[in-house]
C-alpha cells in the first residue's frame, strides 16, 4: 500500500480542503485524519454506510487511595511531571505520564493504576471505502500513540491511501510520518509560512520521508510564492503547483460542497496537482 | 491579567491576535507557546535577546555495571528500553524522563546527563518583553520548553500565545491563563474547533471569550455556535485583503492602519474587563 500524507508546519494552510480534492479525485479506498487534536475530514465526506467504534486506551494512571495514604510525600518528590498536588496527596490526572515511578516508592502500597479512556477510534465505511478517525477525550495527552492506531486501522486496506495530518511538528507529526511513501507539504506564501514549512521540511527529513510541496492561496503574497518556489529549487523538493485563494471556497465547504465539485480556478489548480502528485508517487 | 489566546484549528489567526494585543498594549509580556512553530518573534522583531537552553535529563548506562538482568527493561511503561546480549540500548525520542529505571537499577549501572530539547529566548520591544519557546526538531514534546518560558509570566499583563490543537501543549499553555480569547473561523471547521477548545476551557475551569476573525457575508457557524453556548463575543473582524498582505509579510496591523490600532485597543480594553469581571465571579 502506498501512503500519500499532508503536512504543513503551519495551521490553516490547507490540508484538509486538499485532502479532500485529493480523495475525490483520486477516488481513494482509504484516507485517514491524523489531526486527532482537531479532527475535521469527517465534516466533509458525506454519509458512511457503517460505522464502529472503539474506546482508546492511554496508559495506565496513578491513583492514590486515601485511606492508605501514610502522608509520606514520597510519591510528590519522586514525580518529575507536577502531576501530584499536596494536602491531602492526590493525583492530577491530566498531568500524569503513567511512568509508575509513585507506584515503586509508596511505602504504604496505596498507589494503584487504573486504565483510562483517553480517547474514541473510529472506523467508518461505505462501499469499498474506509476511513479512519478518533477523537481525544479533553484532557487527555498522547496523541501520537492514537495517531498511530488511527493509521492501523486503514493499514493494507487498499493500494493508496491518502492521510491529513496536523500542523506542528511534534510527536503526532512523527507518528503520521513514521512509514508514508510521500508526503504533500501545502504551504502558504506568508513569512510565518515559510518558516514553519522549512522546520517540518527538515522533520520529514529526519525520517528520511520523500518530500513535495505545493503553495495554497498563492495569489494572496505573490512574491512570497515565488520564494517558495525558488527554496524548493535550491532544495531539489519537486514544486507542484499553486492554488489561488478563494473567497467562495468558505461557503462551498460550509455547505457540505467540495472544492472540486463547485468548479472554478482553484478546483481546477488542485486537479493539475493531483496528477503530478500521482507522477512522484509512482516515480518512487 | 494573563491571557491566552487559542483556537484547536490553526491558522486561525492565533498569532495575528496575540501580537497586537501585545504591541498596543506596549507593557507586561507577550508569550510564544507555539514552541513547534514559533511566529510571533517575526512580527514583534524583539531586541536585547538572551537565550538559554530547555534541557531533559537521559539514562545513559555503564556497561561494565550492567549485569543485563532488565529490570529497567521491564519497569519502562514507554518502552525506551532494550536489552540484547551485551548491549542496554536506550531511544532518547521515546523516553519521558521519569528517572524510574536509574532508580530501580540494582547495580548502578544508569546514571541521567542532561540533554538540550529547545531553546528560550527573551528579548524586548520597548516596555513590552518578548518571549519565544523553540523546539528542536525531531523532539516529540515541547511540554518542558513552555513550562520554562511560561515561568517569567508577568502577573500584570500577559498575552500568552498557544499552540494549535487542544492537546498537551495547549493544557500545559493555559494552565496559568485567567482568561481565554477563542479565535474562530467563519467555517465549519472552525466551528467544530471553537467547541472543541471551548470544552477544553470548561474542564480547566477557564473564562473565555470568542473573536470572529475573517468573517465573511453569509452564515458563520462560529458565530452561531458563540451564541448558542452564549459565549462572550469580544470582537469581529472582517476579511480584509490588506490584512492578509500585511500579516503574510508579518508586519503589525495596529502600526501600518489607525482603523486596526484602534480596534486591538478596544479589543484589549473588552478582554481585561470580561477578565476582571471574571475573576470577581
Amino acid at each position: 500500500m502506498k501512503q500519500l500524507l499532508l503536512l504543513s508546519g503551519k495551521g490553516g494552510t490547507g490540508k484538509t480542503t486538499v485532502a479532500t480534492g485529493l480523495i475525490q479525485l483520486s477516488q481513494a479506498k482509504a484516507y485517514a485524519d491524523c489531526d486527532v487534536d482537531a479532527p475535521n475530514l469527517h465534516l466533509v465526506l458525506g454519509t458512511f454506510d457503517n460505522h464502529t467504534t472503539k474506546p482508546y486506551y492511554d496508559l495506565p494512571k496513578a491513583v492514590i487511595d486515601p485511606n492508605r495514604c501514610t502522608e509520606c510525600g514520597l510519591c510528590y518528590q519522586v514525580c518529575r511531571f507536577d502531576a501530584i498536588a499536596e494536602n491531602p496527596y492526590r493525583v492530577i490526572p491530566h498531568l500524569c505520564e503513567g511512568c509508575t515511578f509513585c507506584t515503586h516508592v509508596c511505602p504504604a502500597g496505596a498507589i494503584a493504576l487504573e486504565e483510562t479512556v483517553a480517547g474514541t477510534i473510529e472506523l467508518h465505511t461505505r462501499g469499498d471505502e474506509t476511513f479512519s478517525t478518533a477523537t481525544l477525550k479533553m484532557g487527555s495527552g498522547t496523541t501520537g500513540l492514537l495517531v498511530t492506531e488511527v493509521k492501523k486501522q486503514i493499514k493494507d486496506k487498499a493500494e493508496f491511501a491518502i492521510l491529513d495530518g496536523s500542523p506542528g511538528i511534534g510527536c503526532p507529526v512523527i507518528a503520521s510520518l513514521t512509514g508514508v511513501d510521500l508526503v504533500l507539504m501545502v504551504a502558504e506564501p506568508s513569512l510565518s509560512g515559510i518558516s514553519d514549512l522549512k522546520r517540518v521540511i527538515q522533520n520529514a527529513r529526519q525520517l528520511q520521508v520523500p518530500i513535495c510541496v505545493i503553495v495554497n492561496k498563492s495569489d494572496v503574497n505573490e512574491e512570497l510564492t515565488e520564494r517558495i518556489r525558488h527554496y524548493c529549487a535550491k532544495e531539489a523538493l519537486p514544486f507542484l503547483g499553486t492554488i489561488p485563494y478563494d473567497r467562495e471556497a468558505v461557503a462551498a465547504i460550509n455547505s457540505g460542497q467540495s472544492l472540486i465539485e463547485r468548479g472554478g480556478p482553484a478546483s481546477e489548480a488542485i486537479q493539475e496537482i493531483y496528477h503530478k502528485v500521482m507522477k512522484e508517487l509512482e516515480a518512487l | 491579567m494573563k491571557i491566552a489566546v487559542l483556537s484547536g484549528k490553526g491558522g486561525t489567526g492565533k498569532t495575528l491576535v496575540s501580537v497586537n494585543l501585545a504591541a498596543v498594549a506596549e507593557k507586561g509580556g507577550y508569550f510564544d507557546c507555539d514552541v513547534e512553530e514559533p511566529n510571533g518573534h517575526l512580527f514583534l522583531k524583539p531586541s536585547d535577546i538572551e537565550e538559554e537552553e530547555v534541557t531533559s535529563l537521559k539514562p545513559v548506562v555503564d556497561m561494565d555495571k550492567c549485569d543485563g538482568c532488565r529490570v529497567c527493561v521491564d519497569a519502562c511503561v514507554y518502552k525506551a528500553l532494550a536489552y540484547i546480549p551485551g548491549e542496554l540500548m536506550i531511544f532518547d525520542e521515546i523516553c519521558h524522563a521519569c528517572g524510574l529505571c536509574t532508580h530501580l537499577c540494582p547495580r548502578q549501572a544508569l546514571t541521567e546527563t542532561k540533554r538540550v530539547i529547545g531553546t528560550i529566548r527573551r528579548g524586548r520591544r520597548g516596555s513590552l518583553s518578548v518571549h519565544t519557546g523553540t523546539m528542536h526538531i525531531g523532539e516529540s514534546t515541547g511540554v518542558p520548553i513552555i513550562k520554562e518560558l511560561l515561568k517569567k509570566l508577568d502577573d500584570d499583563l500577559s498575552i500568552i500565545d498557544s499552540p494549535p490543537g487542544s492537546g498537551c501543549l495547549v493544557l500545559e499553555t493555559i494552565a496559568h491563563a485567567d482568561y481565554c480569547i477563542l479565535v474562530a473561523e467563519p467555517t465549519i471547521f472552525g466551528a467544530q474547533n471553537l467547541a472543541l477548545v471551548h470544552e477544553l476551557t470548561q474542564v480547566m475551569n477557564k473564562p473565555a471569550g470568542v473573536l470572529l476573525n475573517k468573517v465573511e457575508d453569509g452564515i458563520n457557524p462560529s458565530e452561531l455556535y458563540a451564541k448558542e453556548k452564549t459565549l462572550k463575543i469580544l470582537g469581529s473582524l472582517p476579511y480584509d485583503s490588506y490584512v492578509a498582505l500585511e500579516n503574510s509579510n508579518a508586519e503589525l496591523l495596529v502600526e501600518r492602519s489607525e482603523k486596526y490600532r484602534t480596534f486591538f485597543l478596544e479589543l484589549l480594553k473588552e478582554v481585561v474587563d470580561e477578565a476582571t469581571l471574571a475573576a470577581q465571579r
